[in-house]
């Protein structure tokens, strides 16, 4: 439980949770369109994640909703306010950033009290205030030392107590991950999401870690070209993808050559169900996830349209990604260890595809690159 | 068992002994020759000095010591020019003016020039460079006329410190642009702002903070430039310190003060030279930046 220093409400989670909403933003930079006609809603209290590729305008996004730059076009409502000439300054939202941005003359305590002594809250009142917080991402036993004397990760946590401290209406993180290591990020992200849904605050994640904003996330946004490609949940982003580039970018997946027809799509004999039943009928390239991907010992040494050998096995831990050659196309599947320990590099298997829905592309595109992450 | 080694093969263990004392040597001989280098050095900066404070400790029969000259220091009055000590207090007034003027001028127009405008940087730098390659007389030429309008209002010699600010703007620049380069300015204003601070404030408790090295540094070069400048001053026709040692030395040849004189006033900048470089090393300790 925390407690506001400006309000004196004990229960910071009581608060109201604003709405976030962007209409119509756009961002120039020269000849390079950063963000086109951006429309995006946040509810209350919610933490949506926005993905995409780097130069995709996820950035851009966040420093425009936190005042930091200019929209060249459209309107920044919080909370049913239009705040889109307000400075940084006074839009009341707290930010952690990519780079370590804590104040290296300060400690601990007082970076975490920094924007209540700009907000002349009382000193004890402050102070008592910056140790809740520090309490609240664990580093309370920190509180007296400087931030060249914290971790990476201490210091992102640092940065988020001295962000939520002001009680500020939208929280905005932006990659404040992405410096970690991988045992410390999953800890950090875990330790975000518990304090987010603790605060209860609006939240806008940042990030271009595919694994991240699923895993952290009530909806996630794809972006691509200054545009959302696709704003669901992360489930639907991952299994009912709205595009080609949303499937391609978030997993993995294997494009397979098939044809549309019946509401279905053809894929060397396998008849899978579309996400997209408009799809027109005629020859497409089906995304097949490699989790969807089971594979065999054959029950026949004779080649098929299913039947390939195993030519890599990459192992990921709990799982191992094992590449099939197929003849005239590669093929990931994903896999138990256990399961793809059974079959060597250079053993025959047989596939088989799981019906889930998937997505066609365009066949016009360029020659498969199975598994490539774009 | 003991180990066999055939005739002519060296055991491991002996080797890495023999280049471990090889390397010790080596270290002996480097440090020696450190010691060797700064004792030289050390000589020839500081037996001049030594002498200089000698001198001004000589008693009126050779070989006999008095402290006469520095105490003449606050009451000595040359033929024909100020008394010495107003002359000392106009510098080191000068000087505190002169490092007022060029702090507030330069470091918010870097930090802006750094946060807003930064195409400005190079045409910024290059105008805080410029003064280094014009030569004092052309610079005295140039401000001949506008002197000239100056002694209408004032013929104080703290109206000095407007040149003295364009002659420390090449190693003020440089010194501040160092500290600015070290820290992420853009990302400290930009967290202060989205926690509510004004610009004053992030310029004021955020940004200068981070800079306290490098201010005491352009402090310190400033200070060290008034307190050695003649040839301005004295092209002016002003008096400071320098000028009047000038003067004293040609018109009223009383060694004793002049070396006393000269002497307090590099002990001063070598004082505050340690003071600023040990407050300084503090404040970079507790604040050590690693972005």
């Amino acid at each position: 439980m925390t407690s506001s220093p400006i309000t004196g409400t004990r229960d910071a989670a009581a608060r109201t949770a604003v709405e976030v909403r962007m209409e119509g933003l756009s961002r120039r930079y020269g000849p390079v369109v950063a963000l086109d006609r951006l429309d995006l809603t946040v509810q209350p209290g919610e933490l949506v994640a926005l993905l995409g590729p780097s130069g995709c305008g996820k950035t851009t996004t966040l420093r425009l909703l936190a005042g930091l730059e200019d929209a060249d076009d459209g309107r920044v409502v919080v909370g049913g306010r239009d705040i889109t000439h307000l400075p940084a300054s006074r839009r009341d939202m707290g930010m952690v950033f990519q780079a370590y941005s804590l104040f290296p003359h300060m400690t601990v305590r007082q970076n975490v009290a920094f924007g209540l002594r700009v907000r002349r809250v009382g000193a004890a009142r402050r102070d008592e205030r910056a140790l809740e917080m520090l309490d609240l991402v664990g580093l309370s036993a920190q509180a007296d030392r400087y931030p060249h004397q914290l971790s990476g990760g201490q210091q992102q946590r640092v940065a988020l107590a001295r962000a939520l401290a002001i009680e500020p209406q939208v929280l905005l993180l932006d990659e404040p991950l992405s410096a970690l290591d991988a045992k410390v990020r999953a800890q950090l992200r875990d330790q975000i999401r518990r304090i987010q849904l603790e605060v209860g605050i609006t939240t806008l994640f940042v990030t271009h870690d595919q694994e991240e904003a699923l895993a952290i996330a009530d909806r996630v946004g794809v972006m691509r070209d200054g545009r959302i490609e696709q704003l669901a949940s992360p489930t639907e982003v991952y299994s009912r993808p709205a595009s080609s580039f949303v499937a391609e970018f978030v997993g993995l997946s294997n494009r397979l050559a098939g044809e549309v027809r019946a509401g279905q799509v053809v894929v060397r004999g396998v008849a899978l169900p579309l996400v997209d039943s408009g799809t027109p009928e005629g020859q497409a390239v089906a995304l097949v996830r490699p989790e969807a991907v089971t594979l065999a010992s054959p029950s026949s040494p004779e080649p098929g349209p299913l039947v390939g050998t195993v030519i890599a096995i990459t192992f990921l831990g709990a799982t191992s990604r094992v590449t099939v050659d197929l003849g005239d196309v590669t093929v990931l599947a994903q896999l138990q260890t256990a399961e793809a320990a059974a079959l060597p590099t250079g053993s025959r298997v047989a596939l088989s595809i799981r019906p889930d829905p998937v997505l066609v592309a365009a066949r016009s595109k360029p020659a498969p690159v199975p598994g490539d992450e774009t | 068992m003991a180990a066999v080694t055939s005739a002519g093969e060296t055991p491991p263990g002996a080797t890495a002994a023999r280049r471990a004392g090889m390397q010790a040597r080596r270290r002996r001989r480097l440090n020696a020759f450190r010691y060797a280098v700064f004792a030289v050095f050390g000589a020839f900066f500081l037996l001049p000095l030594l002498a200089m404070a000698r001198f001004s400790l000589e008693g009126a029969r050779l070989g006999t010591w008095s402290v006469k000259a520095w105490r003449d220091i606050a009451s000595y009055q040359g033929t024909g020019i100020p008394p010495l000590l107003s002359a000392i207090e106009i510098t080191l007034e000068l000087a505190v003016i002169t490092c007022a003027v060029m702090l507030v001028l330069l470091v918010p127009t870097m930090i802006w020039v750094r946060l807003r405008v930064r195409w400005l940087a190079r045409t910024i730098e290059f105008l805080c460079l410029l003064p280094l390659t014009i030569p004092a007389i052309v610079l005295v030429v140039g401000l001949g006329p506008i002197y000239n309008k100056i002694q209408h209002i004032s013929l104080s010699a703290l109206m000095l410190f407007w040149v003295y600010v364009i002659l420390a703007l090449p190693y003020a620049y440089r010194a501040l642009a160092a500290g600015l380069g070290a820290i992420d300015v853009t990302t400290l204003s930009e967290a202060a702002r989205s926690l509510g601070a004004s610009w004053f404030t992030v310029v004021v408790r955020v940004i200068v903070p981070n800079m306290r090295q490098a201010i005491l540094n352009a402090v310190l070069l400033t200070w060290a430039l008034v307190l050695g400048e003649f040839t301005i001053a004295f092209l002016l026709l002003y008096t400071n310190l320098q000028v009047e040692l000038f003067s004293i030395s040609r018109n009223t040849p009383n060694a004793g003060v002049l070396f006393s004189t000269s002497f307090a006033a590099l002990a001063f900048a070598f004082a505050l030279l340690a003071i600023l470089s040990f407050a300084g090393r503090r404040g970079g300790r507790r604040s050590r930046y690693r972005p």
